[in-house]
Parts: C-alpha cells; sequence; structure tokens
C-alpha cells in the first residue's frame, strides 16, 4: 500500500480555497476583546513550518542544505513554542477573570433572590 | 515500515490540521479561549514528533547524513523552541506586540529557509512547483525582514520613521528587481542555455532583493500602525507557510498557512477598518508624520489638577467612564486601576471601561490587559457600544490614551486622523486626562480635548497618579466612618 500523498496542481487549489473559507469564517465572528490575543493564536499557529523545516533538514545532503535546514527548524520551533507561550499567557488571563466574574454575578443573583422574597 | 511511516504522518497531520482549526474556533469565544491555545498545541506537538518518522523515507542522497541530520534536528529543536519558549514566558505584557512580530518574523524566516533547501537543492522540479516555491521564499523572506523592523520600532531601538523622497519609487524597483531575478530563474530552469549568472549565484540575489524589500517597506511606516503592519506579516506569513507547504507536499501546512493567512487578512481589515484607513494608505502614505503646523487654532488653555482632587470628585459622581491607553499599559498600572475601580464601586458609581479598537498598541491589548487586572468583562464596553453613553456620564476618565479621543478626528479635514472613529470621552460632563506630561499622542498631534473647558489634566505616571486617587477616596471613606 502506497499512503504518500500526491498534491496535483488542482486539488491544492482546492485545498487552499477551502482553508481560506475557514479561516475566514472562523475569525469572522470573534468579538474585538480576543483580537490581540487571537492574533497571537494564529502566529501560533504557522509555526508548524517547524514540521516543513524538520522535513527539509532530514533530506539535506550537503552542508549548505544542512546548514540553511538547520536554521529553518530553529526559526519555526521558536514561532511554535514563542507563540504558544505567549497566547497561552494572554488567554490565562480570561481563565481567572471571565469565569469568577460570570460565578460573581450568578452568586449575587442567589443572594439577591431570598432578600427579595 | 515506510509505509506504517506514511500512514502515521499522515494520519497525525491530519489530526494537527484538525486541532489547528478547533483551537482556533475554540479562541474565537471569550469562555473557551484559554483550551482552544492547549487543543491548538497539543496538534503542533502530535506533528512535531511524528514528523521525525520522515527518517524512513527520505531521499537516497540524504541517507549517509542521517545521523547528523537527527542531531541538528533535535538540537534546533531545543534550542530555538527552548530561548523562544523562555523569552514568552517571561517578557512584560507590554512588550506583547513586539514579541508577536519577533516570532511571526521566525515564522516567516522558517518559510524563506524552507525554500531556500528546496532551490538550493534542485529539488523543486518544473515550472509551477518552482515559481510557487519562489513566491513562498518572496512572501516569507519580506515578512521575516519586515516583521524584525517592526519590533525594532515597538521596541524603541528604532525611533523615527525614515523617509526620503522618491523612497516609494526606490521600493518600487527593489521589489520589480526580486521579481524580475524570480522569472529568470523560473526561465534558467526551462531553458538549459547558459544564463548570466550561475543559479546559486541568482537564488543568493533573489533572497537579498526580496530581504532588502521588506525593511524598505517598513522603514517608513510610523510606529503608530504597526499592529496592522504586524497583522499584514502574520497573514503573509501564513500564506508562505502555506505555498511551502505545497512544495512539500504536506496538506497540514497548506491548511494551517491558508488559514492564518486568511484569518490574518480578515484582522487586518477589521484593524483598518477601525482605524478609518486602507491598507494601502498603512503601507504607502505617511501616517505618524508629525504635521508642520498645528494647534494654531486651538483654544483655551492646559488646567492641570491634583490626582487627589480628581479622585474626590469621581468619588462623588454617579457614572464614570475610563478610556485607558498605552500609558497605562506602559505604566503597568492596571492592578491600581482596578483596585480604585473597586472603591468608586463600593461607593455606588457606576464604572464602564471604553475601549477603542487601537487603543494601546494592538488591536485588544487594552482588553489584555484589563483581564489581566482581573476586571471582569462585563464593565468592558466596545466604542460602537459605549459611544453613545459618554454624553450622559459624570466623568470620563482617560489614562495614557491620546489619538482616539482627539475630537480633531471628527471635524479637522486637514488632520491626518480625520475620519477615524474617536471615543466621545469629550462629551462628558467632565474630563480628567491622565498624562506623563504635555507630550503629543503616537500620531504626533495636537489634541483639543486637552484644552476643552471641560478638561483637567493630571500630570504624572499613571500608577502614581492612581495611587495618590485611591489614597484620597481611602482618606473620605474612613473621615465619613470616623
Amino acid at each position: 500500500m502506497d499512503f504518500s500523498i500526491h498534491m496535483t496542481g488542482f486539488l491544492a487549489l482546492y485545498v487552499f480555497m477551502l482553508a481560506g473559507f475557514a479561516g475566514w469564517v472562523i475569525i469572522g465572528h470573534v468579538p474585538a476583546i480576543l483580537h490581540t490575543p487571537l492574533m497571537s493564536g494564529s502566529n501560533f499557529v504557522h509555526g508548524i513550518v517547524v514540521v516543513g523545516g524538520l522535513f527539509a533538514l532530514l533530506n539535506a545532503s550537503t552542508p549548505l542544505e544542512q546548514g540553511i535546514g538547520f536554521f529553518a527548524v530553529l526559526l519555526g520551533a521558536g514561532n511554535a513554542a514563542g507563540g504558544f507561550a505567549v497566547t497561552q499567557r494572554m488567554l490565562a488571563m480570561f481563565q481567572t477573570s471571565g469565569p469568577v466574574a460570570r460565578h460573581s454575578r450568578s452568586h449575587r443573583a442567589k443572594a439577591h433572590r431570598p432578600k427579595a422574597a | 515500515m515506510t509505509h506504517i511511516a506514511q500512514l502515521t504522518i499522515g494520519v497525525t497531520d491530519l489530526l494537527a490540521a484538525f486541532l489547528f482549526m478547533y483551537g482556533l474556533k475554540r479562541m474565537s469565544s471569550p469562555v473557551t479561549a484559554p483550551s482552544g491555545i492547549f487543543v491548538a498545541g497539543i496538534g503542533m506537538l502530535v506533528a512535531v514528533v511524528a514528523s521525525f518518522l520522515y527518517v524512513f523515507n527520505i531521499d537516497e542522497a540524504a541517507r549517509p547524513f542521517l545521523m547528523t541530520n537527527v542531531g541538528l534536528a533535535l538540537a534546533a529543536l531545543v534550542l530555538g523552541g527552548g530561548i523562544a519558549w523562555w523569552a514568552g514566558k517571561k517578557v512584560a505584557m507590554t512588550a506583547m506586540p513586539q514579541m508577536v512580530a519577533l516570532y511571526n518574523g521566525m515564522g516567516g524566516g522558517a518559510a524563506g529557509a524552507i525554500a531556500a533547501v528546496e532551490l538550493f537543492g534542485g529539488k523543486a522540479q518544473g515550472a509551477t512547483p518552482l515559481a510557487v516555491t519562489l513566491l513562498g521564499a518572496l512572501i516569507g523572506a519580506i515578512s521575516l525582514s519586515g516583521s524584525l523592523i517592526a519590533w525594532a520600532k515597538l521596541q524603541g531601538i528604532l525611533k523615527k520613521p525614515l523617509r526620503v523622497r522618491g523612497q516609494q519609487v526606490f521600493n518600487l524597483l527593489v521589489f520589480a528587481l526580486t521579481l524580475a531575478v524570480g522569472c529568470y530563474l523560473v526561465y534558467v530552469s526551462l531553458d538549459a542555455s547558459q544564463p548570466l549568472l550561475s543559479t546559486p549565484q541568482l537564488i543568493t540575489l533573489f533572497f537579498a532583493c526580496a530581504l532588502v524589500f521588506g525593511v524598505l517597506m517598513t522603514l517608513p511606516i510610523g510606529g503608530a500602525d504597526m499592529p496592522v503592519v504586524i497583522s499584514i506579516y502574520n497573514a503573509a506569513t501564513g500564506l508562505a507557510v502555506g505555498l511551502e507547504g505545497y512544495v512539500l507536499g504536506n496538506p497540514a501546512l497548506m491548511i494551517a498557512g491558508m488559514v492564518v493567512g486568511a484569518a490574518g487578512t480578515l484582522l487586518t481589515l477589521l484593524m483598518a477598518k477601525a482605524m478609518n484607513r486602507s491598507i494601502r494608505n498603512v503601507l504607502f502614505s505617511n501616517f505618524g508624520d508629525a504635521p508642520k503646523h498645528t494647534a494654531g487654532h486651538i483654544k483655551g488653555s492646559l488646567k492641570p489638577t491634583e490626582a487627589g482632587d480628581a479622585g474626590i470628585f469621581m468619588h462623588y459622581a454617579k457614572t464614570v467612564i475610563i478610556v485607558p491607553g498605552y500609558g497605562l499599559a506602559a505604566a503597568q498600572a492596571q492592578q491600581k486601576l482596578y483596585e480604585f475601580v473597586k472603591l468608586l464601586q463600593s461607593a455606588g458609581v457606576s464604572v464602564r471601561f471604553a475601549i477603542h479598537p487601537v487603543a494601546g498598541r494592538m488591536p485588544g491589548q487594552m482588553d489584555v490587559l484589563l483581564a489581566e487586572a482581573g476586571v471582569p468583562y462585563d464593565l468592558i464596553f466596545q466604542l460602537d457600544d459605549i459611544n453613545d453613553d459618554f454624553k450622559s456620564s459624570d466623568v470620563a476618565l482617560v489614562i495614557g490614551a491620546n489619538d482616539v479621543v482627539n475630537p480633531a478626528a471628527r471635524t479637522e479635514k486637514a488632520s491626518p486622523i480625520y475620519g477615524m472613529p474617536i471615543l466621545n470621552a469629550d462629551q462628558a460632563k467632565q474630563v480628567y486626562v491622565v498624562k506623563r506630561g504635555e507630550g503629543k499622542g503616537y500620531a504626533g498631534i495636537q489634541n483639543a480635548l486637552f484644552y476643552a473647558d471641560n478638561c483637567n489634566m493630571v500630570y504624572g505616571d499613571a500608577a502614581a497618579v492612581l495611587t495618590k486617587m485611591i489614597e484620597s477616596v481611602r482618606g473620605l471613606t474612613t473621615k465619613a466612618a470616623a
């Protein structure tokens, strides 16, 4: 069996088109409050380029290719790791404030009810 | 073994592509956002680990170098990933925008480097793969050098936009030269006749031109436009990654890259719209240039007041709207601000936050800062939702914001920010502006609001000013209790 992927021209265009639509639609519903984390998050996602770098480096057969391949993996890994670290830090803030805020509100609502009764 | 490796890589890449999209989807709501990045992170981890299975299926020529290459790969992953991780964890919240620029540049550089390996190794055969590789290389290289300039500007290393007469024509020439070299490379690959320069020389020239163009294109853009520029480069890197994914026959790269390309483009348009500027305007006009003739017709005077007095005034107000800006971020005063807000709230004052889409150095930066301080996000309102409430509000407290409350955007056609939607802070009954000094905003223009009759200036570092406000309000309540 052959599991290699053959990406012909038109198939590639279809993939690009669908992925483009998906990206557009996913971001279309993002509230402004999340714009910075989202830019950072999408910055992390294109860190997948490190996988391409690994492919290039593992297939390198000259010192020049090895050197540039090393560079590619180095930068790609930086993109992925740094992007994750920064995004995660930004979003962690929402974790603490978001649920707490909602919680306190519902708590207040509960506390009010007996008084009203 | 080869087939099992291929199957595993295929499945993990598919999984990674799914997890990226699902993660981004989760990131689009504040409630699910924190889990979104972890979902995407798992996808990344799985894909990176599985990519070592490529060793079972490498080119014959690379086989003797296998151990060296695996060692290099591990070293690069640990080194690049480790340093970036450490830096990303350590950097201050105010420096986030330039960190995003830096990491984005690295991604663009990686895409460019992959293209370089393909080109120097002669692996991209045929006109279409070669052209796509070159296009990805072009975009990646521009994104790398451009992002580095954006980083240097936000970091304060490059202070002034650099503009020379005829610069745009020169930039255009460099770009045309890059394209010409690229086209010539494709032509040389098709027609085996003796080229003017050897192929490696042409490839080097191509990359050099692209990198120089990225620098030249970004240098004249003012700091105020950097968020939009970073967003453009973010989308560009995504596109470059997608194109290199096609060259490598890797659909995960194609999908992830294209999703980011599209999402980044939309994000860029949203930002540009918030500033009422077209992308073309951002890239090719001279925003951020201090206009030579200003302020001649601004009436009134600057009326400084004590922080304590302003704090007490707000304590007795019914409604206060706070407009935060970069000054708040620079002073790291978000905790102090929320402490003050809680004091006001306990005195029965209704306090809300009004966020301009481009407040700070990046859209949403203020939201992130306030979230960090623990401000519940039902107190935070975006421009359209709160702008009509200023006129019924007792106090507008502007902290370290300038251009986003400048009425010149409404009235003055000559102003570079004319037409930009602004927060109507000037319509509140009383306006307090907390500012470090009499300097101008990032756009470098005078602000008539500061001279208005209903406006008082509170000079000082935001953190110090808020500390004084807190003390004065505390003093009131303890006196009342005694």
